[in-house]
């Protein structure tokens, strides 16, 4: 069984106490736990307005858990949400490709950015302060006219 | 414009299959509006319109999160539609990342579907 990484999301009454929320996430470990995965990190946004309404619910205690485990392990977790009458919403991703692309795109420029600072005799990294800033080079004519004026 | 030279007189592009027959004139008159479009559009550039630049690509953002509701928020206008890329500007590859960013983001409620 491959080890994949999944993000959960899930969203509870706003009216959830700490202790309700710390239930559920004791839940979650178990079921984790059973199908050899493991919790990452585990994120509490508190209580946020939802962006619609969702049954009678206008606000939400959002918590997020990072996951490394099998698919048939979120399938498992998915299964028991769906269940779940305190939850209001849930979600799961899958995040490990994604990531896995982002980092390379990363690795990549800095490298061939890196490369083209080489050839062209200069240290590698970009020191601060060197060249012009990102914003603001296109489309400032009037700099032009008012130094003419 | 540089467009302008481009185009030859009295040689469509059309895949072939269209003579000289009434589809082939249809054709042609498309091509005409087309070309009417361009030329007024070469006129009004000089006057206000920005370049413009795909906003993640300028700013060297690879990950395009659904979490992150401050980095999506404006491409998503207030009907809650997502912003086409012909007015936001931004390129191929992260408009289909903005996409599933948003559609993720309505689904645990950080951005709306609609709102009228």
């Amino acid at each position: 069984m491959s080890v994949r990484q999944y993000e959960l999301v899930y969203i509870l009454p706003p009216e959830t106490t700490e202790q309700q929320v710390a239930e559920l996430h004791e839940q979650v470990e178990q079921t984790v736990a059973r199908l050899h995965g493991q919790i990452e990190k585990t994120e509490n946004w508190g209580r946020r307005k939802l962006a619609y309404e969702i049954g009678k619910f206008k606000e939400g205690v959002y918590v997020l858990d990072v996951i490394n485990g099998s698919g048939e392990l979120m399938k498992e977790i998915d299964r028991r949400f769906k269940v779940l009458d305190q939850v209001i919403r849930h979600m799961v991703v899958r995040v490990d490709e994604e990531k896995k692309v982002v980092e390379r795109t990363r690795t990549k420029r800095q490298t061939e950015s890196a490369r083209r600072r080489v050839k062209r005799g200069l240290s590698p990294e970009r020191q601060p302060g060197e060249g012009r800033h990102a914003d603001g080079d296109d489309g400032d004519d009037d700099r032009y006219d008012a130094g003419e004026a | 414009m540089g467009t302008m030279t481009g185009m030859t007189q009295g040689r469509p592009n059309v895949p072939f299959g269209q003579g000289r027959s009434g589809s082939g004139g249809g054709g042609a008159r498309g091509r005409g509006d087309k070309k009417a479009g361009d030329k007024e559009k070469g006129q009004r550039r000089p006057m206000f319109r920005r370049r413009k630049v795909c906003k993640f690509c300028a700013d060297k953002i690879d990950d395009i999160n659904y979490k992150d509701v401050k980095l999506i928020g404006p491409f998503v206008p207030e009907r809650g539609k997502i912003l086409p890329r012909r007015i936001s500007g931004t390129c191929a590859m992260h408009q289909r990342k903005l996409q599933t960013a948003i559609k993720r983001a309505r689904q645990i409620a950080l951005i709306p579907f609609v709102t009228d």
